[in-house]
């Protein structure tokens, strides 16, 4: 049924765009057929399908590492960017396209792409990553650690600002183009280093499903049912760290569905056993992802609008009419 | 009947609890049977949950030793672990959207595969314990839905569903009723007894814990004594645990007396 929805979805999202190609034709130009106009058959393969795509992936990934990170800090707040790794990939972003103009020694970065600022968001993200994993060694409250992650998203975030304070408004505007997120424009290369991330990700969540059901009980229990809580523990954030890092490098900082989505998979399964959860966030996420950007590239319109702020616009309403309707949240 | 020589499953030597360098109590000695139900007593903040947490593993230990059935704690995998020691703490259950299945269905997490598969074993040992504890009609409740004392019983089911010879309990009576609190000190006696068990919990209520428990480990932060009650209370042991002028213990009927 899940999986039927998600293949509506998906062939909804290729078959409308900018350009406008028959419905027909779409399946024709994906199941091998001839068609006329060569020019569809190119948007088709190369950037509608990639896009929709990415949009599975990457909605589902977010959706899944926010999963983890609710179940790992038992609070319904968490999100696969609450250790900083959105503000880091931000960073590693704005130094990127911002900072050049600063420091004349990093000039030499000076060519800013697409492939160049997803290297230095994915670097980024990893380097507060690897700080809040030092603090995590130290710190065994995991509450802390979940502080600690926020204040670190601070201190990125109050760089950027001084950084987009000094920069000239051509390059604030190629910044603020990349934080809206975008799941367009990746080439199929680019496409199977995504989905090779995303997809060992999963792996590893499955393997991790047992673990984070004791943890819905909290870590002293998990730990009483012999689960090895240091090491699941670095599992599960290195495993988030791979997700929301891999997917911010390719379509930018693409906030809410990481948040919501679990909560809206909760509450449409009333469960909170993971070996439903898992695969509910994956297709829910793909599902929200391949919606919201159908509407960000309305159809016949030029516009694409930043899918950043459609998966909220959209989507924040649902979970309010979600949490309001069920008056109880389950989690 | 004369019963045979109980086996030491707990045993602890010259141990000091805290918080890394912090020390909460010291000089503590225990050794606890299969088949006895002991109860941790002592005023507030005296490290009562502290010392139980330190059994069971969930805090390290300052100074001394704690054998399991023999073996140093430190010897055991965590895996291991928790086939000989199960824990019911005080802490709100976060996850209560659980079923009161699925709840004690994660105490068999120690015995399943990687993936939790529940077999025959698994379901049947979790059946014994909804019988046991009389929860087969809450089954399938969510706990949200549960009275306190209800709650108390599943959580207790777990514990028992992850068959472990020892079951540690955090102050499993406070929320409850004199009724119900009667009811968990009794069930607990009668798990302990007819299971050969090692049940070791915390409590406040020292006049319940005096008649219903084999063995009472009495923290005083510099001198703690443990044994059977009616001991303690030949030693005196009772009589300077609160301030006299207020509370005074009654050495002939085992209770405290309010003074005014």
């Amino acid at each position: 049924m899940l999986g039927l929805i998600l293949g509506v979805a998906f062939l909804a999202n290729i078959s409308l765009g900018s350009v406008m190609i028959p419905f027909s034709d779409t399946f024709r130009i994906l199941f091998g057929g001839h068609i006329e106009h060569t020019s569809w058959d190119y948007i088709i393969w190369e950037y509608r399908i990639p896009k929709a795509l990415t949009a599975i992936l990457s909605g589902g990934g977010l959706a899944l590492s926010g999963l983890l990170m609710q179940t790992l800090f038992r609070n319904p707040l968490a999100g696969p960017f609450v250790l900083g790794i959105s503000s880091g990939a931000s960073l590693g972003a704005a130094i990127l396209i911002m900072g050049a103009g600063l420091f004349t020694g990093f000039t030499a970065f000076g060519i800013v792409n697409d492939l160049s600022i997803a290297m230095a968001s994915s670097m980024g993200s990893f380097l507060v990553l690897l700080v809040v994993m030092a603090v995590a060694s130290k710190i065994k409250d995991t509450m802390a650690l979940l502080i600690i992650g926020l204040m670190f998203g601070s201190i990125t975030a109050a760089l950027v600002s001084v950084l987009s304070y000094f920069t000239e408004a051509e390059k604030l505007r190629q910044f603020v183009y990349w934080s809206f997120g975008s799941v367009g424009n990746l080439t199929w290369y680019q496409l199977t280093l995504l989905s090779s991330i995303v997809l060992l990700g999963i792996l590893i969540s499955i393997s991790a499903i047992k673990s984070l059901n004791a943890y819905l009980l909290g870590e002293r229990y998990a730990k009483s049912l012999g689960v090895n809580v240091k090491k699941s523990r670095y599992t599960i954030i290195i495993t988030t760290g791979l997700l929301a890092g891999g997917i911010t490098a390719f379509a930018g900082p693409i906030a809410f569905v990481g948040l919501a989505v679990p909560h809206l998979s909760r509450q449409i399964f009333d469960t909170t056993d993971h070996k439903i959860l898992v695969p509910a966030v994956l297709i829910y996420g793909g599902i929200l992802m391949l919606v919201c950007d159908t509407i960000a590239q309305w159809p016949g319109s030029e516009h694409i609008l930043p899918i950043n702020a459609i998966t909220s616009i959209f989507g924040a309403p649902v979970v309010i009419w979600l949490l309001v309707n069920k008056r109880k949240m389950v989690f | 009947m004369e019963a045979k020589e109980k086996r030491i499953t707990l045993n602890a030597k010259d141990l000091t609890i805290g918080y890394g360098k912090k020390i909460v109590a010291k000089d503590i000695n225990l050794s606890l049977k299969a088949g006895e139900l002991s109860a941790i007593v002592g005023i507030n903040g005296i490290g009562k949950s502290t010392l139980l947490r330190t059994l069971g593993n969930l805090q390290p230990l300052i100074d001394g030793v704690i054998d399991i059935d023999g073996n140093s704690l430190t010897t055991y995998q965590p895996d291991q672990l928790a086939t000989k020691i199960s824990i019911v703490l005080t802490e709100p259950l976060i996850a209560n959207n659980l079923t009161v299945f699925e709840l004690i269905a994660l105490g068999r997490q120690p015995y399943t595969n990687w993936w939790g598969t529940l077999r025959q074993r698994d379901t049947d040992k979790i059946k014994d314990t909804l019988h046991i504890l009389d929860l087969i009609n809450l089954k399938n409740k969510k706990c949200y839905e549960l009275s306190d004392g209800q709650l108390q019983r599943v959580l207790l089911a777990r514990a028992l569903a992850q068959d472990t010879p020892i079951i540690l309990l955090d102050e499993p009576t406070t929320h409850l009723d004199l009724y119900h609190k009667v009811h968990i000190f009794k069930l607990l006696k009668t798990i302990a007894h007819e299971m050969e068990k090692t049940i070791v919990l915390t409590t406040h209520e020292i006049e319940m814990a005096i008649q219903l428990c084999d063995n009472i480990v009495l923290l005083e932060g510099d001198k703690n004594t443990s044994g059977e009650p009616c001991e303690l209370i030949a030693q005196h042991a009772f009589d300077t645990l609160f301030p006299s002028d207020t509370v005074s213990f009654d050495a002939t009927t085992g209770t405290f007396k309010i003074e005014k």
